[in-house]
């Protein structure tokens, strides 16, 4: 019985975690988030992983058959990675607009809501 | 919320976390086991549908309204990234000449060049053989936009400018998105419901075999090379092409 690889998951998503929550700066936080959400990368695709089985693509090596990797959690991890990239590229951009208007990237500095 | 509080707070939350995290996967199977259900039952789909690559299989035919989905989220995101980087009342674009302050080294200027056409030709052969080999339209269309950038690493702004009219690609972007939303109504009207398969599968050991796979991957490959040259150039134009600003 071998969990290892579900346990690096859980570290990369904790360790993430911790690093938005001691942050001093947006940019970094942003990095922590993306940091936590590989953990869900590690998570999806070594819950389908098989050993000694090939990637799951058909050709001349890899005869049809049913022992390959299972494609399903690689699909989701596809659109994991889609949804990651596009929530950190908004975040990026807002945390541009705020440096803009308060001067500053410094969560503890943000204290004041401005309509 | 002072650090401390914030601290104490994240390692018992934190803690429960892990407690569960572990309570849960004690009772998965084992790492590499060849216990894949779901395996089972999305390769037989696959081999029933002749299609090479298992992945582009379930992500553009057996669950291509959930990448519908997916795609609906790329485009929000690159839309609502463009909403947020509009420039403010203050702000001026300023046109023209951005060169005085980048100086880039003759190497750096040559690797670009010769890598620029690579990349162009990678990005298409990725998007293009997507259903027999790895890759697809995503995949594809991230390096498709990576190559017109290198354009900016290699050269200029203004050279980026000038072969990248934004409202082309913004146009691309919706074009890609209807092609999906259009090809699934095709489905309903040949075959009776949303996304359907309409194209003939070939079978195995043909370039062109997977049905409706390869249409959807032209179409998303389109869609995300622009939105991601479209997001990006609001990007750039907020670090490079602004001025007037409240904290400059």
């Amino acid at each position: 019985m071998s969990y290892y690889p579900y346990f690096v998951a859980g570290w990369l998503l904790l360790i993430g975690a911790f690093g938005i929550v001691r942050s001093r700066n947006l940019v970094h936080a942003v990095v922590s988030l993306s940091v936590a959400q590989s953990g869900t990368y590690v998570l999806l695709l070594s819950a389908g992983y098989q050993r000694h089985a090939p990637a799951p693509v058909f050709g001349s090596t890899t005869k049809p058959n049913l022992q390959v990797v299972d494609p399903v959690v690689q699909a989701l991890t596809l659109t994991d990675i889609v949804v990651s990239a596009t929530v950190t590229a908004l975040l990026l951009a807002l945390a541009m607009q705020i440096a803009k208007r308060h001067g500053t990237v410094d969560p503890d500095q943000l204290s004041a809501l401005e309509g | 919320m002072s650090r401390s509080v914030r601290y104490t707070l994240f390692f018992v939350g934190g803690g429960l976390v892990a407690v569960l995290f572990v309570w849960g996967v004690v009772g998965m199977p084992s790492f590499g086991s060849n216990f894949h259900p779901y395996r089972d039952l999305a390769i037989g789909a696959t081999i029933a549908h002749g299609t090479a690559n298992a992945i582009s299989s379930v992500n553009f035919d057996q669950r291509a309204i959930d990448t519908l989905g997916e795609e609906t989220i790329f485009f929000a995101s690159v839309l609502g990234a463009a909403e947020l980087l509009r420039p403010s009342k203050e702000e001026r674009e300023r046109r023209g000449d951005h060169t005085g302050v980048r100086h880039v080294m003759a190497s750096t200027r040559f690797a670009g060049y010769v890598l620029l056409p690579v990349t162009l030709l990678v990005g298409l052969d990725v998007v293009a053989h997507g259903h027999i080999t790895p890759g697809g339209g995503f995949q594809g269309g991230v390096v498709l936009a990576t190559a017109v950038h290198l354009l900016y690493v290699a050269g200029s702004y203004d050279a980026l400018e000038r072969v990248r009219p934004v409202h082309l690609y913004e146009y691309g972007e919706v074009a890609g998105a209807l092609a999906f939303v259009g090809l699934g109504f095709a489905g309903i009207a040949i075959a009776g419901s949303y996304l359907s398969n309409i194209i003939p599968y070939k079978g195995f050991g043909h370039l062109i075999s997977a049905g409706n796979v390869e249409v959807l991957n032209f179409a998303v490959g389109i869609e995300v090379a622009s939105g991601v040259i479209v997001m990006l150039s609001h990007f750039l134009t907020q670090a490079i092409a602004l001025h007037g600003g409240p904290h400059e």
